[in-house]
């Protein structure tokens, strides 16, 4: 009890310093905690997807169609419950610093199949009543301030022209995990347009979305889908919504590496932050030591101690910035809301957080600590200051 | 007078541990903090030497990327006779009308199934080669115009599983023979595997061509090309330099990059900072007594401030010297990511230049000074006999 109470005493000692080192671990521990969260922002849409939905794409690559007659053959396959399809668009919005991902897609089948997307019935009508219209998510509309009835124009990259669309529905996510920032449109309206624009490249389809009727199905059938269409000019890809979504990450894996080494470096960089404070303290306690070591007291209550005082520091500033973390968090994904649609701090962030504090205190207080065991009770004594 | 420099680089060997620690710190955040800027030059210095400043490419008004782009070959023909164009060794015009598509290819090394990456494919003409200086054959030969051969960017052939010499690739209901490895050096290129352009519209069944380049005859000629394709009423296309071009398409990443690393490199530096000034202010609390015996001696308060101003800048000149040569090391290695922009595969490598290095010190030698500034002047307005007492 004694020695507790000591230990919390000299953590606090050097007011100056040890501020100055808890506030290096606050800045630290926030620092993590947001590469953290940035990290799992990233990986929110596999998060999110459903294990019983499957995506076929063509096989050579994503940029390549498939024909719309697939849709009633999937449909045929067994184990299949429900077949929905849609492109990629890429419309730009003013300019293309405005990105949203925008989709056009078969509307009744898709909102099925995605039940995830809460809309209002009245709304869900209107929107399948009307070839130009699109639903957007609450928060892309929030972002342009756009409402019901409003028309919107995107410039096409990949289908040339400007494309005229009404908002018809406001969707909102069933929980906070779901992405509110689509703009979903009728795959009609575009294949209409390009009927009389190029015949070409009409009656093409992006993908198609599958959805099981038991999620224990979802090998057999992404099997059976691929098989029927091999040898054809245009094969396919089945995969797990979540394996599609995870490719996409797995392309810019390089950055998502970087992040994740770089969030480790900052804890390195505050270790020897922390390290240098408690060499800095134990030199200057050297003498301290020597007189507990002529009481009595072993290398245990002396370890005990450096350890405690770490311990103390790098706790403190961990929790101060564990709470800072929260507001940090909702001011970031406020801003970056274009790139990361989910930006939630995890519980796994916390615990990660934690441990890192855990293992800053001890690393930093290992060669203090060996320092002062070491030492002679006479060396300690005689050293002054 | 001044306190000898030699004063300051004494106290700092006297402290070896306390700092190493801090000169590891700081040296850590300096070589974030070049490793982000190394990376974003390298990318942006890969895609614009992809691009030559005399050559031309034309494709579809509005398309961000050849892949989007498509021009049907009426269009091309028009485009073809453009007059600013360049008069090849044959006595041809140096036109190269090309196809760009993206084939998932797996990437080697990761045993994943959904490992997969975008690789460009580029059906090109006989006239492409000389409009490439860049592109050399390294082993095997040229594909045979006509056939079913492709010829593949060395970053390709190391990064990608079955593209090696002599290996096959499916699509189109066909079999592709890799015939040759390309290098195009520190280029897009390198990261491309190219075909001939009618074989692989046929197999894809793209029945248009994704863009046209071509030569200029006189490099300032650019202006009135581009005005010529860009005015005609029978085209809907667009023209720009192959350099412009190239850059356009780093752009975001590289902003990206920048932003990213500046802003993880800020937070980093508080950290580093702090650390620096605990080490400073300890270095004064521990020498109080000698601080009085200097100004008693005679030393200014200005040297006392001079004398732990350079002492921390040492620190940071050590920081930054000890992240620049770890980061230096990192121009050995190559980073293939997907560019955002045209999603495929894009290899480069890590580049330092003398703004970078310039950058870096100055960068560590600010945070040496923040971290001393505040102990040093602690350190210079002490009392002489209050000093002199403590000890």
């Amino acid at each position: 009890m004694m020695l507790l109470k000591i230990l919390f005493r000299n953590a606090f000692h050097n007011k100056l310093r040890s501020g100055l080192t808890i506030l290096g671990i606050t800045v630290a521990i926030l620092a993590f905690g947001l590469l953290r969260t940035v990290i799992s922002a990233w990986y929110a849409g596999v998060e999110a997807a459903s294990a019983s939905r499957l995506v076929t794409r063509n096989a050579i690559s994503i940029i390549f169609p498939l024909p719309l007659a697939y849709n009633e053959k999937i449909r045929q396959i067994e184990g299949v419950k429900q077949v929905s399809y849609g492109n990629w668009f890429g419309g730009i919005y003013i300019n293309e610093k405005n990105f949203f991902p925008n989709f056009c897609v078969e509307p009744r089948t898709y909102m099925a199949i995605y039940p995830e997307f809460v809309l209002d019935h009245a709304q869900q009508k209107a929107f399948f009543a009307d070839r130009k219209g699109f639903v957007a998510g609450r928060k892309l509309a929030a972002r342009f301030g756009w409402k019901i009835g409003d028309t919107v124009t995107l410039k096409g990259t990949i289908y040339p022209g400007n494309w005229d669309f009404v908002l018809r529905g406001l969707y909102r996510g069933r929980d906070e995990t779901i992405d509110e920032s689509q703009f979903l449109f009728h795959w009609d309206y575009l294949n209409e347009t390009m009927k009389k624009a190029s015949p070409g490249r009409a009656d093409q389809v992006g993908f198609y979305m599958i959805s099981v009727a038991r999620p224990d199905l979802s090998p057999e059938v992404a099997l059976a889908v691929d098989r029927t269409f091999k040898n054809t000019l245009a094969e396919t890809l089945t995969e797990t919504e979540k394996a599609f979504n995870q490719g996409f990450i797995a392309m810019s894996g390089a950055i998502v590496t970087a992040i994740q080494m770089v969030s480790f470096v900052v804890i390195l960089i505050i270790m020897a932050v922390v390290a240098n404070t408690m060499a800095m303290t134990t030199r200057e306690r050297i003498g301290d030591y020597a007189i507990m070591k002529t009481m009595g007291f072993g290398g245990g209550a002396i370890a005990f101690m450096i350890f405690g005082e770490s311990l103390v520091i790098a706790l403190t500033g961990c929790i101060a910035g564990m709470i800072l973390t929260f507001p940090a968090a909702a001011a970031f994904g406020d801003s970056l809301s274009n790139y990361f649609p989910i930006f939630l701090v995890s519980d796994e962030t916390l615990w990660l957080d934690l441990l890192a504090a855990l293992l800053i205190a001890f690393c930093a207080a290992i060669i203090p600590t060996r320092h002062a065991i070491r030492v002679g009770i006479a060396d300690g004594l005689r050293r002054i200051g | 007078m001044a306190i000898p420099l030699a004063y300051s680089m004494r106290n700092l060997w006297k402290r070896r541990l306390t700092t190493t620690l801090t000169v590891s710190g700081m040296a850590l955040v300096v070589f974030v903090f070049a490793a982000v800027l190394m990376m974003a030059e390298g990318l942006q210095k890969t895609l614009v030497e992809t691009g030559s400043y005399d050559n031309v490419v034309v494709f579809r008004k509005g398309s961000a990327s050849e892949v989007m782009s498509g021009i049907d070959r009426q269009q091309a023909a028009i485009v073809e006779m453009v007059p600013q164009a360049a008069i090849g060794p044959a006595g041809r015009r140096l036109v190269a009308k090309e196809v760009v598509v993206l084939i998932a290819l797996p990437k080697q090394g990761a045993g994943k199934a959904s490992s997969h990456s975008n690789v460009v494919v580029r059906g090109v003409q006989e006239n492409s080669i000389p409009l490439r200086p860049q592109v050399k054959l390294v082993s095997g030969r040229m594909f045979r115009m006509g056939s079913s051969e492709v010829i593949v960017g060395n970053s390709i052939a190391k990064g990608f599983t079955g593209v090696g010499l002599q290996g096959t690739l499916n699509w189109g209901m066909r079999h592709w023979t890799v015939v040759g490895i390309f290098d195009a050096g520190n280029t897009g290129f390198s990261s491309e595997i190219w075909g001939d352009v009618d074989q692989v519209m046929q197999a894809f069944r793209r029945p248009v061509y994704s863009s046209l380049i071509f030569k200029l005859r006189d490099p300032g000629s650019f202006e009135a090309a581009k005005t010529a394709i860009e005015t005609d009423p029978r085209l809907t296309l667009e023209a720009k330099r192959e350099t412009r071009y190239y850059l356009d398409q780093s752009e975001m990443m590289a902003k990206f990059l920048r932003i990213l690393g500046l802003s993880l490199t800020i937070i980093f530096s508080i950290g580093a900072i702090i650390g620096a000034m605990i080490t400073m202010y300890s270095a004064v609390a521990n020498r109080i007594g000698e601080i009085g015996t200097m100004r008693a001696l005679g030393f200014r308060r200005r040297s006392i401030l001079a004398a732990f101003l350079a002492e921390s800048l040492l620190l940071g000149c050590l920081g930054g010297a000890a992240g620049l040569f770890c980061a230096s090391f990192m121009q050995f290695i190559t980073v293939s990511t997907v560019n955002f922009q045209t999603f495929s595969e894009l290899a480069f490598k890590f580049t330092l230049n003398v703004p970078i290095v310039m950058q870096t010190m100055a960068f560590s030698l600010v945070m040496g000074l923040i971290g001393g500034v505040l102990p040093a002047f602690r350190a210079s307005r002490m009392k002489i006999v209050e000093a002199l007492r403590a000890s």
